[in-house]
């Protein structure tokens, strides 16, 4: 019998709400899929583009942002140039065939407890059959 | 169409001209331009403030020393220019300075801007061994007719944005048939006609981008293409057979007019290995490259600066083990400015991607 794959994931949430969001979800014991990392960040706009290259490259099978809805940011617009940075990445992942659908933006509210479980359990399970990801474990990068 | 300067000189010589005319009409207090060193056939930037050290500039000689972006940054970034300096720099580098500009790193104030529609540079090693004074009789002839040459920088070769967008005034140079004996100044901006007044010349009207500059065009695009397809950077197995031999010397960033910053985060000792990587990642990964980081050097490079990447080529022209950067920067470039619609260097008031955000866009991002 092969063991199953346990990916490792990071997410980095947003403290006002994702965060939050997180908390309800545990608090409500709603079943959360024990694969990812939570970093705590105050603003989902304060994940610059090398914290997800770290994550992966020093061994991260997929990376989940978490932030506010548009509209909701905490500090008015920061989510805003979260996006416009997860656009930018995601495309440069995307032009050098890096398997893009490994980093993931999520709106996620501190009400959304069950969006909150949804998510990161079809994120791991999604990461889970694509298989560990090419840059990890590989000594050379 | 556009107002211009005849003159009955080549271009550059025509160019020296108008050069001279300036600072001795004191119009302008200096003139930055390439200047040769000595006669070894180095070049460098050099702001020149009087007529006799003219005599030894070099204003549209096909070398590239430094990105004259990077340059008159350095000039400018402390304090604006107080007396009017007249700036002879490509097309690329004009792009480049104008990105500085966005990112408060230079001032524009009293400087007046001139750049030649540009048939590329040599390699910067072909400075010193004499190879490009060889080079510059088939040189000129290629420009005329509007054909690539062979010599000079692949970048270059594969540029299809040759024409100064933004410049006060434009030198007609590659692909005019007419540049061994005489040349135009295109007068682009109210202030490039303002400086040209008095300056030897007939006026005439010319345009900017005739039809003969087509097939300049469509040869650059065709060998863009070409050159894009012979890079080797799709997934991990590419990329790291392009950049394993990189040396980590981070030259290409340095010779980088974008990359500004005054301390990068790649040159701190934030990535360097520590003692507890040194027990942990050998662990996990089954070994440990070092230095570490190399791909993730670039990777995260090319997260800042890509976007805003003008073409100029420094960074392959540089690398001491010929890892084409350039030709990767800038395929990524391409793509990433198609998806913000943005222009580097096309307009000193349009904001960095990075820096601005629209509320009604990239709709799918977040909601899965």
């Amino acid at each position: 019998m092969t063991q199953e794959f346990k990916p490792n994931l990071v997410g980095y949430l947003c403290n006002w709400c994702s965060y939050a969001g997180a908390d309800l979800a545990g608090a409500t014991k709603l079943e959360i899929k024990p694969t990812l990392s939570v970093v705590r960040v105050m603003c989902s706009s304060r994940v610059n583009s090398n914290l997800v290259l770290t994550a992966l490259a020093w061994g991260a099978d997929g990376v989940l942002i978490a932030g506010c809805h548009p509209g909701d940011c905490h500090y008015e617009q920061g989510n805003y140039y979260a996006r416009r940075r997860f656009a930018l990445l995601k495309k440069i992942l995307e032009s050098l065939d890096l398997e893009a659908d490994r980093i993931q933006l999520s709106w996620i509210s501190a009400a959304e407890g069950k969006r909150y479980a949804d998510i990161v359990n079809d994120f791991a399970e999604k990461i889970s059959r694509r298989g560990p990801s090419p840059l990890r474990n590989h000594s050379k990068i | 169409m556009p107002k211009a300067l005849k003159m009955d000189v080549e271009a550059s010589q025509g160019v020296k001209n108008f050069l001279k005319h300036l600072l001795e009409s004191g119009k302008v207090k200096g003139v930055f331009a390439l200047k040769k060193m000595n006669d070894s056939g180095a070049v460098s930037y050099s702001l020149i403030t009087s007529v006799e050290e003219l005599a030894s500039a070099e204003p549209l000689m096909p070398l590239m020393p430094e990105n004259a972006g990077q340059a008159l940054s350095r000039l400018t970034v402390k304090e604006a220019l107080k007396e009017p300096v007249a700036a002879v720099l490509r097309p690329c580098e004009l792009r480049a300075f104008t990105e500085l500009v966005k990112r408060v790193q230079g001032s524009e104030d009293n400087l007046l801007l001139i750049s030649p529609i540009c048939a590329g540079v040599f390699p910067l090693s072909s400075a010193t061994d004499g190879s490009w004074e060889k080079q510059m009789a088939s040189y000129a002839e290629s420009s005329r007719e509007g054909k690539i040459h062979p010599g000079v920088r692949k970048m270059c070769q594969a540029c299809t944005s040759f024409i100064p967008g933004r410049a006060d005034i434009t030198v007609a140079f590659a692909g005019r048939k007419d540049t061994g004996s005489s040349c135009h100044l295109i007068l682009d901006t109210p202030r490039g006609e303002e400086f040209a007044q008095g300056a030897p010349g007939t006026p005439e009207t010319v345009e900017k981008e005739p039809a003969e500059l087509a097939p300049l065009r469509e040869a650059r695009a065709a060998r863009r293409s070409e050159v894009f397809k012979e890079i080797d950077v799709q997934g991990q197995k590419g990329l790291i057979k392009t950049f394993a031999p990189c040396l980590g010397c981070h030259g290409c960033m340095h010779v980088c007019p974008i990359c500004h910053c005054v301390l990068c985060v790649f040159d701190s000792k934030m990535y360097e290995l520590q003692p507890w990587s040194i027990e942990s990642e050998p662990e996990s990964k089954g070994g440990i490259r070092v230095p570490s980081g190399t791909l993730f050097f670039h990777l995260g490079r090319m997260a800042h600066m890509a976007v805003s990447c003008v073409n100029c080529g420094m960074c392959s022209d540089v690398c001491p083990v010929n890892i084409p950067v350039s030709e990767v920067f800038s395929m990524v470039g391409d793509q990433l400015q198609k998806v913000f619609e943005y222009v580097p260097g096309r307009d000193v008031e349009e904001s960095v991607p990075s820096g601005t955000y629209k509320e009604d866009e990239f709709a799918g991002i977040g909601e899965q």
